[in-house]
């Protein structure tokens, strides 16, 4: 066997799972911010973007130089290929963090406004499904990355309703704009969180199924 | 122009070890189709089959349906010169015959066959080397230097156009830049692509970005069995079955 | 850089130097050694011959025994003339059963050729006359040249088929390949491409069974017969070098001594010759680079 590939496959592994760990923990400390109202979990979001970005240069390297090097084929392509798009994902998933970590901190600098929208419910769903999705690459579980996909209509419902809420709100009587409008926007930045979460199951399964199932079809090879 | 190689029921021996199982293969015409596999897997015997070179070993035998064409190669009252003919082969090593002048090495298809007009026999021979990509690094020195003072990659494309010049109607090659240094390696892929405007190729090839570059159809052969055989892009990024997989990955062979 | 000391050059062991020219030195010698007798023959015949060779001797017919005078133009032409009925024996009948061997006798047909193409080889060269004698000179109730050549032609045929056969078996099977796969039959793939690939090692192999036979004395004695005239019919007696030289060394007269040597110092030159005539009429068809 080609060990020194499989060493180079094994590091992009663990090398991706330790990034989709510290976005991970980038979702739950903007979440315990949220909740809390404390910004010094604002602070850990944003100093920690800038350790995700560096994951991100370093996995995209290694990537490439494997795909130069060792003329990959079959599944080991479709693997390095999926890593090459999780990675940007997770990125997002990074970059998204820190707007709610900006939104929250902005929540915190004006009075606290009681909005009927469950924030820390939504964002526990967002991180499941971040969660999940990782397990599914770790384990090369195609059957766990299907059930992420069917947890992104929950989300996007949620997201939904949040909008008719707070869209109510701010054209109701209430001099709350500002904070519905910052609750929006972290609404919608877990909602595309969910998305990208998707996305990183649907590259799981094409590199274990070698099955193109983005845009909700389930494309296979002729 | 080329012509469809259809294989049912290919059976193959050396005395009385098989080494071809009842092979099913069509090869479209004007297509390149690429034969992989590890070693002793039998893609060299099955590509000496087509052309009934397989026979020319002691004790070897054949067995099956081939049709070239319109041409039964095993029908009974088939002769086996007269299916060469028809049938080019290029080798993993170039032989040219030593003894004999470039020229003289693309006109011995014909010249050994009965074929005497001169002009023509020039004309054939331009054709050739033109086809082969050797006419311009040759032409000063068609009659006065001998096929094995060429470089190796030069030999490949003499013999290559040694067997253009005969007119068949497909082009058998076992690994034919084996034996060669990258920039002829893919002079002769650049060359195998070009070809088959004009005639249908199978190329034995253990170097599988090689088939992955050239072929558009790759059979993937194992212990004298065809296990896989499809479009080269499906292959190579999703195969169907997991020993085709392990091969291509390197996990054996 | 592993350490930081200045690189050396390592010296070879004198006991390897000496051993290197020591081994260089002995295999010189030997060759000299060889070609030391050749040398000391030739020039010796040179000495003893050279002086005795003159127009009259390379155009005129011996004269009776005790004139002096004379010369061996009819063993010249004799020997010449046998010398062509054995190659048109030998040589076809050489080569081909060297095609034989080589492209269809891998097998015990084939061993049991081989085996006798050895033994062949081994008969006393005075046996051969003999055998040609009870077969054909008895026959036909007299000597002759054709019996001579015979005899000649049957004892180049074992170095000229063993030649040809190992010649052909040198030939890459990858140069057959090539041609049966131009569907070019099998017999023309042996004759035109195989033994044309072979060609000069089996030119050599007719040269050395040449070479060997144009000296031969014992099987001319009894076919031959040699002849004091001209004679160019195959069918009469037939003076030959090897045979005249012989007859005048044993004889006592001194002139025909002188005349011996003449004789074998012309036999070698015309051997000589003719081997050097086919190198070169060879070499010059030869390709660049073939």
């Amino acid at each position: 066997m080609r060990s020194r590939f499989q060493q180079g496959l094994d590091d992009l592994k663990e090398k991706l799972l330790r990034m989709g760990g510290l976005a991970e923990q980038a979702i739950d400390r903007a979440t315990e911010a949220y909740r809390s109202r404390d910004s010094k979990f604002c602070q850990m979001v944003l100093t920690g973007e800038s350790a995700i970005n560096e994951a991100e240069r370093d996995i995209d390297e290694l990537a490439l130089d494997l795909l130069a090097m060792q003329q990959p084929m079959a599944v080991d392509l479709r693997f390095i290929l999926a890593v090459l798009k999780i990675n940007a994902d997770l990125e997002r998933v990074g970059d998204q963090a820190v707007n709610i970590a900006q939104r929250v901190l902005d929540l915190i600098s004006e009075p606290e406004i009681e909005l009927p929208v469950d924030i820390p419910r939504m964002a526990d769903a967002v991180s499941t499904m971040v969660q999940r999705a990782l397990e599914s690459f770790l384990d090369g579980k195609a059957e766990v990355a299907e059930a992420v996909l069917q947890m992104d209509g929950i989300v996007d419902r949620m997201k939904d309703e949040a909008f008719v809420v707070l869209v109510q709100k701010m054209t109701g009587d209430c001099s709350c704009t500002r904070q519905a409008l910052d609750v929006l926007l972290i609404a919608r930045a877990l909602e595309r969180i969910a998305d990208h979460a998707t996305n990183i199951a649907e590259d799981v399964i094409f590199w274990v199924r070698g099955a193109d199932v983005r845009h909700g079809g389930a494309h296979y090879r002729e | 122009m080329g012509v469809g190689i259809e294989v049912r029921g290919l059976n193959a021996w050396y005395g009385k070890n098989q080494s071809l199982h009842s092979i099913d293969m069509t090869m479209p015409a004007n297509h390149v189709t690429a034969v992989i596999g590890p070693s002793g897997c039998g893609k060299s015997t099955f590509v000496r089959c087509l052309n009934r070179m397989h026979e020319t070993i002691p004790e070897a035998r054949a067995e099956g349906s081939v049709k070239v064409g319109d041409m039964d190669v095993y029908g009974s009252g088939s002769d086996p010169v007269e299916v060469r003919r028809r049938i080019g082969m290029v080798f993993q090593k170039p032989n040219p015959f030593p003894t004999m002048s470039i020229f003289d090495n693309v006109a011995a298809g014909l010249k050994l066959n009965g074929f005497r007009n001169r002009k023509q026999l020039q004309e054939l021979v331009e054709r050739s080397l033109r086809l082969a990509a050797l006419w311009d690094e040759v032409k000063d020195h068609l009659h006065k230097k001998s096929g094995a003072s060429l470089s190796g990659g030069q030999q490949q494309r003499l013999c290559i156009a040694r067997a253009l010049a005969v007119e068949p109607e497909v082009l058998l090659m076992d690994e034919p830049a084996s034996a060669l240094d990258p920039i002829s390696t893919s002079k002769i892929e650049e060359l195998i692509f070009q070809l088959k405007q004009h005639y249908t190729v199978v190329i034995v090839t253990h170097n599988m970005q090689q088939a992955a570059r050239v072929a558009e159809l790759t059979g993937f052969f194992l212990m004298g069995s065809l296990i896989e055989y499809d479009k080269t892009e499906k292959i190579f990024t999703t195969p169907a079955d997991k020993r085709t997989e392990d091969y291509i990955t390197g996990r054996f062979g | 850089m592993r350490n930081s000391s200045p690189p050396v050059t390592p010296k070879v062991s004198l006991w390897r130097r000496f051993a290197n020219h020591g081994a260089t030195a002995f295999a010189t010698l030997a060759a000299v050694l060889v070609l030391l007798p050749l040398l000391a023959i030739f020039a010796y015949l040179l000495m003893k011959g050279a002086g005795s060779i003159n127009w009259a001797f390379l155009t005129q017919t011996p004269k009776p025994p005790g004139e002096v005078g004379g010369g061996m133009a009819n063993a010249i032409v004799g020997t010449g003339l046998i010398l062509c009925v054995a190659s048109v024996i030998g040589v076809p009948l050489g080569i081909g059963s060297g095609i034989y061997l080589a492209e269809y006798g891998r097998n015990r047909f084939g061993d049991l050729i081989r085996f006798t193409a050895d033994v062949l080889n081994g008969v006393p060269s005075i046996v051969i006359g003999i055998a040609a004698y009870a077969l054909i000179v008895v026959r036909q109730k007299h000597f002759s040249a054709f019996s001579g050549g015979v005899a000649l032609g049957i004892m180049m045929v074992p170095t000229v088929a063993r030649t040809t056969e190992e010649m052909l078996l040198m030939v890459p099977n990858v140069i057959r390949e090539a041609a049966y796969g131009l569907g070019i039959p099998r017999w023309r793939t042996t004759l035109s491409i195989t033994l044309r690939t072979a060609s000069a090692g089996v030119i050599t192999g007719c040269m050395l069974a040449f070479a060997r036979v144009a000296g031969e004395t014992a099987p001319l004695l009894f076919t031959a017969f040699g002849n004091q005239f001209w004679n160019l019919r195959l069918n009469q007696p037939t003076a030959a070098l090897s045979l005249q030289v012989f007859t005048y060394a044993i004889s006592p007269y001194e002139d025909w001594h002188k005349q011996a040597w003449a004789g074998a110092l012309i036999l070698i030159l015309l051997i000589v010759g003719a081997v050097a005539a086919v190198r070169i009429v060879t070499t010059r068809g030869r390709l660049k680079g073939a």
